[in-house]
């Protein structure tokens, strides 16, 4: 018996979702040029501040996190017992 | 009013009833209790008080005002939540024991005086360590005795606090403190511990994951948000709280980034969303303590509700590490949602309750220029939703597909994280009620603007694409089984080399003073009593043998003697002539 075939098993639906994806981030590049945000801090108004910011910020905590922090602290799963 | 009934004697007294109970009656009564303490507590007006005479002092048993009310319909909320998910358990200790746990949080909130408050606050630790023990494996017992071992310290350090203070203000009333001598940082630092402060956190992500299924969603509500009404009750504007809080916000989650138990992936985001309250209560203007406050209300519903939908996953599959998990979307797909709402609340999407709470404190920080802090908050903000919001949900149901074929979760669990995952859209997309019952009624703040929601969605949304591309680079740390170090270590490590240094020192000691008394000294003795008679009858005869002839004689007839005495056959004539020549003494001395 074959096991019914789930959403993400067929790969073009994980790659028609990723489309959708992108073309939302696409989308959410062009307000910034348009419409212009109430803020408190000048650089919250430069264009695509919140989308660098969000960008940089994730691959800044993952870098530091796989290469900074777990060398540090990584100890095999039995190191307490 | 003094016929009020505390809700805390509800659920503490209801709870201990529930071994009474069996079969639907028992579930009837689990359900009922909440309820019925909700519904008295709707019925009670603010500013409610409940005084009682004990000993010498005026105890304030119950104080209703806007704060301790906002705490109390929460923790209402989440315990009716909470029992529904764990009614197909059959553990009559954990219901106990969650049930005490719930009341103790409750009591503390109400209490209008210091000694009251301090009762309920150990009460917590009694009633959450039994949710650790209940667990019944090797680690949880460990981590129970560690979390046990850190909150009677901090509860001693609180105690303390408390004496000094209620003595130097003669009065034991609990409200406002402030940050002014030793009294008040001993306070402050008991309330800490609780609140898991950095370098005092560690009891919280050592214990939480080792909790039974139900024991965790119970704990992720109750003693840090505890702490966090403490903190704003008793230290609203204390700058320390800011810088504690940025740091409560920013190192967790890198720790979550790497850790492969996802409850305690979840763990370290529940440091990082009290931070955030923390900071909140730090600033102490009137929009930043709402702010933090909300963020309890909203993080107590949407932490409990990734707890559960993670304890439906170890319920379904007895496995939690996101090494053993992927792909449960096919076999557990209404816990997937769940898990998604929970995640998407908690990232703080806009319709989702985080939104409307978590920038309320980001605006107060803001308005005070805090620029510093606004910019780590916005960076925890991003992480937060990389860890809990994307990791979460992704490696417990999407990923690689780790096989399980399991059963969707039972329908009671499925019904509690429905009721959380509603509250949780139903505050995001409608914060009005939320906002109405905040301490103070004078902040006017609108989440929905353009600015706001356009800002938040693409800080999230460009989040999610370095999540993707560092995925499909393969650069995204692999989950690897391990134990990652955290300031546990100290008393973990630091505790056996405590042990160690202690086995040095003091079993040296035991050993020198075996080596000197016992062995040494008493050997010395021994011997001196074995030998002395020989030797002193032989210092008495050796003059003799010489005088009588060559000294090889002498020689032979003290080896002889030696010999005799050691053998202890020194002639039984000898001493029966002693003896005789005593006893004739005697007599003839007619005594």
């Amino acid at each position: 018996m074959t096991e019914k075939k789930h959403l993400f098993d067929e790969p073009k639906n994980v790659r028609r979702l990723l489309q959708v994806f992108f073309a939302a981030l696409g989308v959410l590049l062009i307000p910034d040029f348009i419409f212009h945000k109430h803020t408190y801090f000048a650089w919250e108004e430069w264009p695509e501040f919140y989308p660098v910011f969000g960008f940089v910020a994730c691959v800044v905590l993952v870098l530091v996190a796989k290469y900074i922090l777990r060398p540090l602290v990584m100890r095999r799963e039995s190191y307490y017992d | 009013m003094t016929n009020a009934i505390p809700p805390a004697a509800v659920f503490i007294i209801g709870g201990l009833l529930i071994p009474l109970f069996k079969g639907k009656a028992r579930a009837l009564w689990m359900l009922f209790l909440p309820v019925a303490g909700f519904v008295l507590l709707l019925y009670t007006p603010v500013d409610t008080v409940l005084d009682c005479k004990f000993l010498d002092m005026e105890l304030t048993l119950f104080r209703a005002d806007r704060l301790s009310l906002l705490f109390g319909y929460i923790f209402h909320i989440i315990s009716l939540i909470t029992v529904i998910y764990i009614l197909n358990f059959k553990e009559t200790t954990e219901f106990v024991a969650g049930f005490v746990y719930a009341g103790a949080a409750i009591g503390a909130v109400f209490a209008g005086d210091l000694f009251t408050f301090f009762a309920f606050w150990e009460l917590l630790t009694i009633g959450s360590v039994m949710l650790i023990w209940q667990r019944r494996t090797k680690a949880a017992m460990g981590a129970g005795f560690r979390y046990l071992l850190i909150h009677a310290f901090g509860g001693l350090v609180l105690l303390a606090g408390i004496v000094m203070y209620t003595q130097e203000q003669n009065s034991i009333h609990f409200g406002e403190i402030g940050l002014s001598g030793l009294s008040t940082w001993l306070i402050f630092v008991g309330l800490g511990v609780n609140c898991a402060w950095p370098l005092l956190h560690s009891w919280l992500t050592d214990a939480y994951p080792e909790a039974t299924i139900g024991g965790t969603v119970f704990l992720s509500a109750f003693t840090t948000k505890t702490a966090v009404y403490a903190l704003a009750r008793a230290y609203p504007g204390a700058e320390a709280l800011i810088w504690i809080g940025v740091a409560m916000a920013a190192f967790p989650i890198f720790y979550a980034v790497i850790e492969n138990d996802l409850r305690r992936v979840l763990a370290y985001s529940l440091i990082n969303q009290v931070g955030f309250m923390v900071v909140g209560i730090g600033i102490g203007t009137h929009l930043s303590i709402n702010g933090a406050v909300a963020h309890a209300f909203n993080d107590i519903l949407f932490k409990g509700l990734l707890f559960m939908s993670m304890g439906a996953v170890i319920h379904r599959t007895g496995k939690i590490n996101a090494t053993d998990l992927g792909g449960l979307y096919k076999s557990m797909p209404l816990t997937a949602l769940f898990c998604i709402i929970g995640a998407a609340s908690i990232s703080a999407f806009p319709l989702f309750s985080g939104f409307v709470s978590k920038s309320m404190v980001m605006e107060a920080a803001a308005h005070d220029n805090l620029t510093g802090v606004w910019l780590v908050l916005l960076f925890a903000s991003a992480g937060v939703f990389h860890h809990a919001g994307i990791k979460i949900p992704y490696f417990a149901f999407f990923s690689h597909d780790a096989g399980h074929r399991v059963e969707e979760a039972p329908l009671n669990m499925l019904i509690a994280m429905g009721i959380a995952a509603v509250l949780c859209v139903g505050i995001g997309s409608y914060p009005a009620p939320l906002y109405a019952i905040l301490p103070f009624t004078d902040v006017v703040y609108k989440p929905y603007n353009y600015s706001h929601v356009m800002s938040q969605t693409q800080l999230l949304f460009f989040s999610a694409l370095a999540f993707t591309m560092l995925l499909r680079a393969g650069i995204y740390p692999a989950e690897i089984r391990a134990t990652n170090l955290d300031s546990d270590w100290f008393y973990r490590k630091g505790g056996r080399l405590f042990f160690a240094g202690s086995d040095l020192i003091f079993n040296g000691m035991n050993r020198l003073a075996d080596l000197i008394f016992v062995k040494g000294m008493t050997a010395a003795l021994c011997r001196f009593a074995r030998r002395a008679p020989a030797h002193l009858t032989g210092l008495i005869l050796t003059p003799f043998w010489r005088l009588t002839g060559d000294p090889q004689t002498a020689k032979k007839e003290k080896a002889r003697m030696n010999r005799n005495f050691s053998s202890g056959t020194l002639g039984l004539g000898i001493i029966g002539l002693s003896i005789t020549a005593y006893l004739v003494i005697l007599f003839l001395l007619n005594v």
